[in-house]
């Protein structure tokens, strides 16, 4: 914090850096051809939900433009222990990029309507052939990723693995150098064991 | 174009800048006074050991103030394992305001309080008391939290300790003074025609001391207005604060501080009541008034409830 924000005792709130999510297409195909990890289809944004009207509203504006493709299934909103929001969007695997595009229509939607500063981060989830989830967490305020994986069933995280999708997306994404940062997600949706076909 | 929300308090900024501008002033002519009547006995030596032993202290305060306040409400650091919704709570918050994280701390006391304390956003403690975290709900208790993360962004134990440098050397001078008094008192000084340069020092310093503390009080009140709306703003929900700082208050008026026996005589002791709000009261308080702290969260959340 700038020392004249100090003497004064203003914050300024951070924005998000929203631009990055463009480069998760090309990560996801490094991912798939390094350690296996096919994405799911599945996004999520999750953000503090504001008090009042105006962020009713520009929420239910980010769900219907989300459930206007008839043919995916519709938006799941739901809130975490931590009274956070969760939007989940399920899509077509294979068209990571069209589920990056959603999820970048619902960060400028926040924004345009001055709620940039409540996004806490994305999660675009993969698995692999044995049933295990990582999820790849976006943190907008610091522009970074960092993997997720949690144990199936148990508040553990698989942190080899976690350590490992770093080191293979090192050079496509920026990750999260700092390891305290890793927030744990845990129930975060989008993470349950997707069955695989 | 991203729009924002987030409208400064142009008033509260500008009343705190000129308080932190008087204090300021009020040390530089402190230290002229002092350091030219002193010259004028020549000794030079007392009256600036005294006042850096006055800031050496205060310093030393601030660089210790995590430790030094963990230790003063009897707090114990908890690690993510023992205390996990309280570490995630503080997690999420900093991350959503972009800060680095700092050590958590639960004091065993029912009296409800929470306090973060620390030299810098690098090294410094949040603590709260057994007593809030069993009265509050988690959303409150998420307000008071990124209350006080605001108070460790801001820096306000570094602020405070810079500002009240001023009244620890007038108060630490006022002694000194006294001292010369007591040791060199008897050679009468000729030079300010009669009052002994003693007395003049004493006089300047208790008066410094006098009006200091009372801008410090105001600084800190205009800090915690500060704190109160940063936090409304990084958590977007000004009424989780509001409904905790009105369970708070409301709780800490019912716990009586005096046997009933004994409450019948003090009447007479109680002060005047105030001239249009203002009495000695509300000029040496601490914190801003319930009613001050509850007008400023309404219109923020008015603020974040209006359409752009």
């Amino acid at each position: 914090m700038g020392f004249w924000d100090v003497v004064t005792g203003r914050t300024r709130p951070k924005p998000a850096k929203l631009d990055a999510l463009f480069l998760v297409p090309s990560a996801a195909v490094t991912l798939q051809t390094s350690i296996g990890l096919a994405p799911t289809g599945a996004g999520a944004v999750c953000y503090r939900s504001a008090a009042g009207a105006a962020f009713r509203q520009v929420q239910d504006d980010v769900v219907a433009l989300l459930d206007a493709d008839p043919a995916a299934p519709p938006v799941a909103v739901s809130q975490d222990d931590f009274g956070f929001t969760w939007l989940l969007h399920r899509d077509d695997p294979g068209d990571v990029s069209g589920l990056v595009t959603d999820l970048h229509a619902v960060n400028t939607a926040l924004e345009d309507n001055g709620f940039g500063p409540a996004l806490l981060c994305s999660l675009v989830p993969f698995a692999d052939a044995d049933g295990r989830t990582v999820g790849l967490v976006y943190l907008y305020k610091q522009g970074t990723f960092y993997p997720f994986a949690p144990r199936p069933g148990e508040q553990r995280r698989d942190n080899l693995l976690e350590i490992s999708v770093r080191d293979a997306l090192r050079g496509e994404l920026p990750m999260e150098e700092d390891l305290g940062r890793w927030l744990a997600l845990w129930g975060a949706p989008g993470l349950e064991p997707h069955p695989r076909g | 174009m991203a729009r924002t929300r987030f409208v400064g308090d142009a008033g509260l900024t500008a009343r705190m800048t000129l308080v932190m501008f008087l204090l300021g002033a009020l040390f530089v002519a402190l230290i002229a006074v002092v350091m030219t009547l002193f010259w004028a006995q020549g000794g030079a030596t007392l009256g600036v050991l005294v006042g850096l032993i006055g800031l050496g202290v205060v310093w030393w305060q601030w660089a210790r103030s995590d430790t030094v306040a963990m230790r003063a409400m009897r707090a114990r650091e908890v690690s993510p394992q023992e205390a996990p919704e309280l570490h995630g709570m503080v997690e999420r918050l900093c991350a959503l305001a972009d800060m680095p994280k700092p050590r958590v701390g639960v004091a065993d006391t029912d009296l409800p309080n929470a306090f973060a304390t620390g030299r810098s956003p690098q090294r410094s403690v949040v603590v709260v008391t057994t007593g809030i975290l069993r009265r509050l709900d988690a959303e409150e208790l998420e307000g008071v939290l990124a209350h006080e993360l605001s108070h460790v962004a801001h820096r306000d134990v570094l602020v405070m300790t810079v500002a009240s440098s001023a009244g620890i050397v007038a108060g630490m001078l006022t002694r000194g003074a006294q001292y010369g008094a007591w040791f060199g008192g008897g050679r009468r000084n000729n030079n300010s025609g009669g009052l002994p340069i003693w007395l003049v020092v004493l006089l300047v310093s208790l008066v410094t001391y006098a009006v200091s503390f009372l801008l410090l009080k105001l600084l800190a009140r205009y800090r915690e207005l500060s704190a109160d709306r940063s936090g409304a703003y990084l958590t977007m929900k000004p009424q989780a604060l509001a409904s905790a700082l009105q369970k708070l208050t409301g709780e800490m008026n019912q716990i009586p501080d005096r046997d009933l026996r004994s409450a019948a005589g003090m009447n007479a002791l109680f002060f005047a009541p105030a001239l249009s709000g203002v009495s000695l009261r509300t000029l040496t308080a601490t914190h801003p008034s319930l009613e001050q702290r509850l007008e400023q969260l309404a219109r923020i959340q008015a603020e974040l409830g209006r359409s752009l």
